[in-house]
């Protein structure tokens, strides 16, 4: 694996957000005073002009956005995921999402790989939270080269995204050739017997896992679910259908992410098992991320034991 | 003021007074008391001070106006009627199903309403996020919101009083409607925002300080708002809630309660009376 490039998705969010500042005059990018750590920094140094910092007032950037929105603008809010969707719910319930403005929510740090600040700055529910808003798009993409894809993707579209992006350096999977879609899985292997469908910095570790039962003659299929909202139905029904097991992998409380959503469409369409992996509905703590990951089996090798639960559960 | 403007303005604040018993009583629910306190406010904005036009509601260069304290829509809603954005008709139909005069405003569905609001702390951003926009863009377009007193106990209050002041947005007027009572009792007893003009000054605003009912000083300090540079002005009304309706002035009470149909008739008959007064 030495030769596999690994980048944080915050610094995609950064460099996209640089990017879209040259094409479109309109891109203003908010920062609630984490600039040199969400990475707009970034889009800050080339175009100070068109960054705001509220300071370290998060409520009142979301609301400030939802207004700038009004005017025109492109507003890109960024903090951390457990200010943004976190204590700035309210805001982002009421001053974007029930009037449907074009406000992107840019938020890094998202899930325990957070690493050594520990629970309280781990945000595992913002799936869950903006889930529940009505007309929300969520992303979460896997590497740095998606997103990039998912920054452009939310510039394009009109109304309210919310993107999360991580603190930890992740392998890249995807290919930059092949185009990102909102709402649309990527399959990054074929297969059978049971699917993993991992989201965000799971999908390295679901590939991975997909080699290994693929060694115990186990046909695993990967879908890459960068969209969390709006979920990718058709996906998720033909995985039922032809391989008749799913195994959910995300870095988010297994209660409300992608696992829920997963497990929605499931028992309304096609009921087969489905098994969660995720942080089980617990707080995290301070440590190195890599080991954070093992201790709360964020893994290949939790997703290869789950999988085979799965299949095990086939009636 | 030139008196036939006085006049002009009073008839319209007393009939935007009728038009939040209207609604509220039509509604069986709402919020009068706070809404009869700023009537005469909106009447000064809608018919002198905003650059607006009710045919083309989204006009791009228009003056903004946001009801941070949004649980007095009626009185909004009053204004815009009467203004001509739609049907004074319609004001019977408030927060009934399928009505777009929803309970807080709503900026998808009602011509005239420049942002949804009604979660208390959240209009004076999302004003600033707007008179901001317009500094962005080189236009010369105001904004104005309007906020309770219980309203600015909201932390959020405060971090858009710090970031108006910093930005120098000083195309941005915050109206305090200083009723001086909330749900639970007076400012004071609840929890005391006093001092507010001492407050605004230490955040770097420009402070006015006038008597919400008197149409002289509310023109004088729009006046002098306009004048103002590098930095947002605060007009600190002092109100008098339930204004127009003798037996809801000054009473927690009429907060968050419609009239009855013999308490509507009384308030109907005392503001008729007004109006005749006015109109001779």
């Amino acid at each position: 694996m030495a030769d596999v490039i690994k980048k944080a998705t915050r610094e995609g969010y950064g460099e996209a957000l640089a990017e879209l500042g040259a094409k479109n005059p309109d891109v203003i990018v908010m920062d609630a005073d984490l600039a040199a750590a969400t990475k707009t920094g970034v889009f800050k140094k080339a175009f100070p002009d068109r960054f705001i910092d509220t300071g370290i007032a998060e409520g009142n950037m979301m609301s400030v956005a939802a207004g700038l929105s009004t005017t025109g603008k492109v507003v890109f809010a960024s903090s951390f995921a457990m200010f943004a969707a976190g204590r700035a719910f309210e805001q982002v319930r009421n001053a974007i999402g029930y009037p449907h403005l074009n406000v992107k929510i840019g938020a890094t740090h998202g899930g325990i790989s957070v690493g050594e600040d520990g629970a309280t700055h781990q945000c595992c529910e913002d799936f869950a939270l903006m889930r529940s808003i009505p007309g929300m798009t969520i992303l979460n993409p896997a590497d740095v080269v998606e997103a990039k894809q998912a920054v452009f993707a939310a510039a394009e579209m009109e109304g309210p995204v919310y993107l999360r992006f991580g603190r930890l350096a992740v392998p890249v999977v995807t290919d930059e050739n092949e185009p990102f879609v909102i709402g649309k899985a990527k399959t990054l292997a074929e297969g059978t017997d049971v699917t993993v469908i991992a989201t965000g910095l799971l999908v390295s570790a679901a590939v991975e896992a997909a080699e290994a039962l693929k060694a115990e003659g186990i046909s695993a299929r990967v879908l890459n679910m960068a969209t969390i909202k709006p979920i990718d139905r058709e996906a998720i029904v033909a995985a039922a259908k032809e391989t008749g097991a799913i195994v959910t992998a995300e870095e988010h409380n297994i209660i409300g992410g992608l696992g829920s959503a997963v497990s929605e469409v499931v028992c309304e369409s096609v009921p087969v098992p489905v098994v969660r992996v995720g942080v089980n509905d617990t707080f995290g703590q301070s440590g190195p991320a890599t080991e954070l990951l093992k201790i709360y089996g964020l893994t290949a090798e939790n997703i290869v034991a789950k999988a085979k639960e799965a299949i095990a559960m086939k009636k | 003021m030139d008196a036939m403007t006085k006049k002009e303005l009073s008839v319209i604040a007393t009939k935007i007074r009728m038009a939040i018993i209207d609604g509220t009583f039509g509604a069986k629910s709402g919020h009068p008391g706070g809404s009869l306190s700023i009537a005469d406010v909106l009447a000064y904005l809608y018919w002198k001070e905003l650059n607006i036009d009710p045919a083309d509601p989204k006009k791009a260069d228009r003056d903004r106006m946001v009801l941070s304290k949004g649980h007095t829509a009626p009185a909004l809603y009053g204004a815009l009627a009467l203004r001509g954005y739609f049907s004074t008709d319609l004001i019977p139909t408030l927060r009934h199903v399928d009505s777009f005069l929803q309970g807080h405003p709503d900026m998808k569905h009602t011509p005239g309403v420049d942002m949804s609001s009604g979660s208390l702390g959240q209009g004076i951003s999302a004003a600033a996020g707007m008179a901001l926009g317009a500094k962005l863009n080189g236009e010369t377009w105001r904004v104005y919101t309007i906020l309770g007193d219980g309203e600015i106990q909201e932390g959020q209050v405060w971090e858009a009083a710090m970031f108006a002041a910093a930005k120098k947005l000083d195309n941005l007027v915050a109206i305090v409607d200083n009723n001086n009572l909330q749900i639970d009792g007076t400012i004071e007893e609840v929890n005391s925002p006093y001092p507010i003009p001492e407050k605004f000054a230490a955040f770097g605003w420009h402070v006015i300080e006038i008597d919400a009912h008197d149409l002289d000083q509310i023109e004088a300090a729009f006046a002098e708002a306009r004048a103002v540079e590098g930095k947002p002005t605060a007009i600190i009304q002092k109100s008098v809630k339930g204004k127009g309706v003798s037996f809801m002035e000054n009473q927690c009470s009429w907060h968050g309660s419609a009239p009855n149909a013999e308490q509507y008739e009384q308030a109907m008959a005392e503001l008729k009376a007004t109006l005749n007064g006015l109109e001779g």
